[in-house]
């Protein structure tokens, strides 16, 4: 810290100090942090028709998780979000890193151009972007039925992607790694420009192909960006609701096959048709998604931070 | 620029080959990622036969419709809508920078116990996300009246844009010049007054978390669908997934209601793309 640092010469604590912190710390203590924990405490309650609380402690995890009601939801739930989030990180990454790689050489012109419009579908909300995609991928309008004939898939053109259970997950992966890839470019290519030159330079002096200065040079200098695009993708991945909602509804059909832990939650939280809403069990679920996040975190707080920043120094 | 290219020329031969490549995967990929949108807003244009019948043809004399806008503005309160996403949008802004500039100054400029420690609860929210606490933050809401009104949507925005807004914008406040500051003390300036003073030299990182901040908020779907649902007070986002879920067969109606919800987000993209993109980058790409 800084040794020049104002630090007043009085026993009592500095009332601008308080003022300063005071609109901040209480918007964010009432309405993030208190939720948070008030969240997990009712997850260990259950609560009657009249809306009395009863302390039943782990039951609602237990129920969760061996309850023939229960138990396939949530293994559903899990393994979907898992499959979304491998999606993610195995398809959205690396065309981001592979886009980035192309916009971060000097000498492609128009990269200011390039930037900006691949960047688009990104600030559009989900909403609308579910919309859109379920419009083209519907066999009604033909449009992805056209473009897989011209580039000879005709025996696909017909199936409505979004529809069937088997490649309904997939497909909407695919939508939102086409809708946020442009996050992990700009964080890649921000990563790529601060490698100074002179290390480039030397390189391709020493006779080092384009390909050989990637990863041998660059790719190990930005692994510290690896792991923040890594963790934000998990996070945002596990977290994940507005996309599967907007274009499987409440259930994520077809027969649950879309069903993500966000769903899973909304659903059981606020109850649909036939269903009254549990917020006990909602705030359980909620319970869930928050160790599945802090262990990711937490993975890659200790698991990969650490050890990088070793390497780089 | 043209020295360094020049260079490279000479070592490397296969050079211009690379260089195609490279451009037709980039513009490959621009395609890909805008041919959907422009696909949508020409055919809001056009006539439902038109529509099906040659989708990837601009709208001409005859072809050209506007019913679909017409069923929008009829049958949605879209202007309304709007209204309510820009109240949430700029309220939640302007409480995440006041809040957000003092709690900065505070932890960057003064050393009381506890500061640490203050800067690590604060910073606690940048990972976890807030609707976990969902479930809570309804109850809140009732607790405190405001259930269904644009407030409770407010509040949630700013709570859980402070984090990341306060700790982009220590930092920035840690790098103002002492002298500045010793000097202001010396005329005897208060605390508060030295506060305003520095704020317009950290306008940048001010920008940078303003449009950070703005787009997801304006974009949510969650927490209007959760704690303001009613149509009074709808947002761009919930009441275009209203209104799309409605009118899913009325293709004019979707398109046109699509570009509509689309347009101000554009637009607001198109004015702050170079801060967005700067921010996202910390700096390094102009």
């Amino acid at each position: 810290m800084n040794p020049a640092m104002r630090l007043p010469d009085k026993r009592r604590f500095p009332v601008h100090i308080l003022v300063f912190l005071a609109p901040a710390v209480i918007i964010y203590t009432m309405f993030m942090t208190y939720p948070l924990v008030d969240s997990l405490r009712l997850s260990l309650y259950t609560s009657d028709q009249r809306g009395n609380e009863t302390f039943v402690g782990l039951d609602n995890y237990h129920k969760l998780v061996t309850d023939p009601l229960w138990k396939p939801r949530l293994q559903g739930a899990i393994i979907n979000n898992i499959k979304f989030f491998a999606i993610h990180m195995f398809v959205q990454n690396p065309i981001g890193l592979l886009l980035a790689a192309l916009l971060s050489s000097p000498f492609i012109r128009g990269r200011a151009i390039y930037r900006t419009l691949i960047f688009t579908p990104t600030v559009l909300s989900v909403v609308l972007i579910g919309f859109i995609w379920s419009m083209i991928l519907s066999p009604l309008w033909g449009i992805s039925g056209d473009i897989l004939t011209s580039i000879g898939l005709e025996q696909y053109a017909k199936k409505p992607w979004l529809g069937l259970e088997a490649t309904a997950l997939p497909t909407l992966s695919l939508i939102s790694v086409w809708q946020w890839v442009g996050i992990p470019m700009m964080l890649f290519l921000a990563a790529l420009i601060a490698i100074p030159d002179e290390l480039i330079e030397a390189a391709r002096v020493d006779g080092a192909t384009a390909w050989g200065v990637f990863w041998r040079i660059k790719f190990p200098l930005i692994l510290p960006t690896v792991g923040i695009v890594g963790v934000l993708t998990f996070v945002g991945n596990f977290n994940a609701f507005d996309l599967i909602y907007t274009t499987q509804k409440v259930n994520a059909g077809p027969n649950f096959s879309t069903d993500i832990l966000g769903t899973f939650f909304y659903r059981t939280f606020f109850g649909q048709q036939l269903q009254p809403g549990n917020p006990t069990m909602g705030a359980t679920i909620a319970g869930v998604m928050f160790l599945i996040i802090l262990a990711g975190v937490l993975l890659y707080m200790f698991g990969w931070q650490r050890r990088v920043t070793q390497v780089e120094l | 620029m043209s020295s360094l290219s020049s260079l490279s020329h000479r070592l490397r031969p296969a050079h211009s080959l690379q260089l195609l490549g490279a451009h037709a995967v980039l513009l490959a990929y621009t395609a890909l990622a805008l041919s959907p949108i422009l696909l949508i807003l020409i055919n809001s244009f056009k006539t439902r036969k038109a529509i099906f019948k040659t989708p990837y043809a601009l709208p001409n004399s005859e072809t050209w419709s506007t019913v679909g806008y017409e069923t929008v503005f009829k049958r949605a309160n879209f202007p309304d809508y709007f209204v309510n996403s820009l109240i949430v949008t700029l309220g939640a802004l302007v409480l995440i920078l006041i809040a957000g500039t003092m709690a900065a100054w505070a932890l960057a400029e003064y050393r009381f116990p506890g500061n640490k420690l203050m800067g690590l609860y604060l910073a606690l929210g940048i990972m976890i996300p807030i609707r976990l606490g969902t479930v809570s933050i309804l109850r809140l809401t009732v607790d405190l009246n405001i259930v269904d009104t644009l407030w409770a949507l407010i509040l949630v925005y700013t709570a859980s844009g402070l984090p990341l807004a306060i700790f982009v914008l220590t930092n920035f406040m840690r790098q103002v010049p002492r002298d500045l500051k010793d000097a202001a003390r010396v005329d005897g300036a208060s605390e508060y007054r030295i506060y305003r003073m520095i704020l317009p030299l950290v306008r940048p990182a001010i920008g940078t978390v303003a449009v950070f901040n703005m787009i997801p908020i304006w974009n949510d779907l969650w927490f209007p669908l959760i704690l303001a649902p009613s149509e009074r007070n709808k947002t761009v986002t919930l009441g275009a997934q209203t209104f799309l879920g409605q009118f899913v067969s009325d293709w004019n109606a979707v398109l046109s209601s699509l570009t509509l919800a689309a347009v101000p987000v554009v637009i607001l993209y198109i004015i702050f793309s170079r801060q967005l993109i700067r921010g996202l980058t910390a700096g390094a790409v102009k």
